[in-house]
């Protein structure tokens, strides 16, 4: 009997603290921005803005000696969908394209190309701008393409042209279209996720703490561990509807494929929601301050899951002590999930270890959280 | 005359009472300095777009000298670690699926028969693309090791190459590491991402304790206040933007082709802007979290509409004229600039100048709401 009856007063006491906060959220400004603007914008972001294809890059095609050759070739970079070419005919004017960024890349084409395209030993030298190293490979590479068809439209127009002896057919699984979108738009996931669940409640603890409104909690019947609840569910009810937001967005607005279930992505999502959560009052009850909060708040969410999760820069290049350090944050487990979700499906080998390690962090947060949040004061 | 003395003195002792207030707390002493350094460290390495790893799988249909050959020149790149041979196509699926490999080479039986006859000889190339960036450029790294075998091949059996070669050279950056423009481009974000914070902060705390209202009622006018406010600021950020530097120049040993002076230049007028930015969601703010919420609301398209993580020539044309007001562009271009190219202030004043306007603007409005709105 007292047992139920202490549960219902527990319950009422949970009830009470999580409808302060919850006016507390809907009344502040800053909130409403955090939890509707930024997921739109960060979907208008990454949906629209952001891509790591290359197309239309601006490049000078310097055409030496103007043979029918040569023009054919250079031609054949006009009409290439990677390339927006700008004819010229001397380097110099090439050069200064160049340094005054006009263009990314040069293609030269030597005078006596056409005489050497006889001999079958002719060269044409492709030159990029290195400021940006990514994008520097991937014009390389699409410049080579674009020469590789103009010799095998001459070869199929009657003049022998020999290709290389092995040929390789490759094949991308899950994004065979080869869009960026289709990481970086389940990746907006991980970034709406990390900012409600982290960012915005590293100072609800630190902003009590330094009003002392916590230690006049204390004095309440209220226990640690409902001041714990009630901290994480109304933060938990605007992160969800931060994940419905992003999922509806990637499907219907920019048709990313997904594979898995619903079920998966939802449950992995709450887990991660649940850790974020426990990181972002873990850091406002041990520091206590709101500045400080404010500053770490950057440097343990937000930096960790744009950087350190494997969702733009890929983890496999990184040094093992860089790799054990983002081994530490959760984002780069929640992006392997949701990459295999979206994109490959529920593929359980993948999906239970990352879940078992959200879960094992979710409980030692659990246990942090009770341990710095003890009925003691400051 | 006397009344600027007065003036420049009731600013001095602004700005001594806030450096005082942030240096000699040790948290907020550590939170200032510590961060800005593991930052670089970490993402100096994190932040690449090269790949040195490539777990890859193999099946060898053809088990001959030919394919063996070509295999081998895999191996021995240091880039290519093979985890495991594959006995038949069915097991392709899983491979990829439980990320065991990011590629796996299938070479058919007809390979060594079709390669002596004269024949394209195929082989197959499976990536895993659910990181699409990755899949292509280690399917690059293929492309590459097989025209050099197929060039090595020609030579030993007396053929001539394919009529046209192609030379390849990077200016500014001839083995195209990405590190060489990240780490300069990383230098202006964790600044921005900690001085716009910081100074977004420092009038927020004074309206949440109150003592807002109480520097309104004293002698000290409203742009005072806002020099008071952004000279602190700028100088931590300089201070971290040094420190940064140092460990670019002595550990990362970035080259650095221009001068030293041209690039504090530009980061000291970026600066500015980045304060005046963040003062300016400060009159705004009534509380330290909304003014925490709002900076961040700032930074984050200022961070992803830069340039950083994915090139500015990519975005839609309406996204690149947005980014005309994010000082972040410009100082990573500028930081890109003096790094690899050596440019000199004379080049750099189209970047230059929006800045300046960009913080004329912000600090103005800033100083405006100080006097305006009383929260």
């Amino acid at each position: 009997m007292s047992a139920t009856s202490g549960l219902a007063a527990k319950l009422r006491r949970i009830r009470a603290l999580v409808r302060k906060e919850s006016w507390q959220i809907v009344r502040d400004p800053s909130s409403v921005a955090i939890g509707v603007i930024m997921p739109v914008m960060l979907i208008l972001l990454f949906g629209f803005a952001l891509s790591l294809d290359v197309t239309n890059v601006p490049v000078a095609v310097v055409l030496e000696n103007p043979t029918p050759a040569a023009t054919d070739l250079a031609a054949g970079f006009r009409l290439s969908p990677y390339f927006d070419a700008h004819y010229t005919t001397s380097m110099e004017a090439a050069r200064t394209m160049m340094l005054d960024r006009t263009v990314d890349g040069i293609v030269r084409i030597r005078p006596d190309f056409a005489r050497h395209l006889a001999l079958g030993d002719a060269q044409v030298q492709i030159i990029v701008h290195g400021g940006d190293a990514n994008r520097a490979r991937l014009i390389e590479a699409y410049a080579q393409g674009a020469i590789a068809q103009w010799a095998a439209r001459r070869g199929s127009a009657g003049e022998p042209v020999t290709t290389g002896p092995v040929v390789v057919q490759s094949r991308i699984w899950f994004n065979e279209a080869n869009d960026s979108h289709y990481f970086l738009v389940p990746g907006l996931i991980v970034m709406v996720m990390t900012l409600i669940g982290a960012f915005l409640t590293t100072m609800v603890m630190a902003r009590e703490w330094e009003r002392g409104t916590l230690e006049a909690l204390f004095v309440t019947p209220v226990r640690v561990d409902e001041i714990l609840w009630s901290k994480t569910l109304p933060y938990f009810a605007l992160g969800m509807i931060g994940l419905a937001l992003c999922f509806l967005a990637a499907k219907f607005l920019f048709y990313v494929p997904f594979r898995g279930s619903l079920w998966v992505l939802t449950g992995a999502s709450m887990l991660y929601l649940l850790v974020a959560l426990g990181i972002g009052l873990f850091i406002s009850s041990a520091v206590k301050s709101q500045l400080v909060a404010s500053q770490l708040a950057f440097v343990a969410t937000f930096l960790p899951a744009l950087m350190l999760s494997g969702f733009i820069f890929d983890l496999r290049s990184t040094p093992l002590a860089v790799q054990a350090i983002a081994d530490v944050f959760p984002a780069r487990y929640f992006v392997s999930l949701l990459q295999t979700v979206f994109l490959a499906g529920n593929i359980w080998p993948v999906v239970l270890p990352e879940a078992g390690i959200l879960l094992g962090m979710m409980l030692v947060l659990l246990a942090l959280n009770r341990f710095v949040t003890r009925k003691k004061l400051a | 005359m006397s009344a600027l003395i007065d003036s420049l003195g009731r600013i001095l002792a602004l700005v001594q009472k806030e450096l005082l207030a942030v240096l000699k707390d040790r948290k907020s002493r550590y939170s200032v300095l510590v961060p800005p350094i593991l930052q670089i460290l970490i993402f100096g390495y994190a932040a690449t777009y090269d790949l040195n790893y490539v777990p890859y799988a193999v099946l060898d249909q053809d088990r001959s000298a030919a394919s063996r050959d070509l295999l081998a020149r895999f191996d021995g790149t240091g880039i290519f670690q093979r985890v495991t041979n594959l006995d038949n196509a069915s097991e392709i699926a899983k491979t990829i699926d439980d990320q065991k490999a990011l590629l796996v080479i299938q070479i058919g039986q007809d390979f060594s028969r079709e390669l002596a006859l004269g024949q394209p000889a195929a082989i197959q190339l499976i990536a895993d693309g659910r990181n699409s960036n990755t899949a292509a450029i280690a399917s690059g790294y293929v492309a590459t090791i097989v025209d050099a075998f197929n060039a090595d091949w020609l030579a030993d059996h007396g053929q001539t190459g394919p009529p046209i070669a192609t030379t390849m050279r990077a200016w500014f950056n001839p083995e195209l590491e990405t590190r060489w423009h990240m780490i300069p481009s990383i230098i202006g974000t964790i600044v921005m991402i900690m001085t716009m914070n910081f100074a977004a902060m420092s009038v927020a705390r004074e309206r949440e304790n109150g003592t807002f209202d109480q520097l309104l009622v004293t002698p000290i006018r409203p742009a005072e206040i806002m020099i008071g406010k952004a000279v602190p600021a700028m100088l931590i950020g300089l201070l971290q933007a040094t420190m940064i530097l140092l460990v670019a120049q002595l550990w990362f040993r970035i080259p650095f082709q221009g001068s030293v002076l041209t690039l504090y230049a530009g980061l000291t007028l970026f600066l500015i802007a980045a304060v005046g930015i963040g003062l300016f969601v400060s009159s705004i703010a009534g509380t330290m979290q909304q003014a925490m919420i709002y900076g961040f609301v700032v930074i984050m398209p200022f961070a992803l509409l830069s340039g950083l993580t994915t090139p500015i020539d990519n975005m839609p044309l309406a996204f690149q004229y947005l980014t005309l007001i994010n000082p972040l562009r410009y100082a990573i271009t500028i930081a890109q600039r003096v790094y690899l190219e050596g440019a000199g202030i004379g080049v750099l004043i189209p970047d230059l100048w929006p800045m300046a306007i960009i913080a004329a603007v912000t600090l103005s409005a800033a100083t405006w709401m100080f006097r305006h709105k009383v929260a």
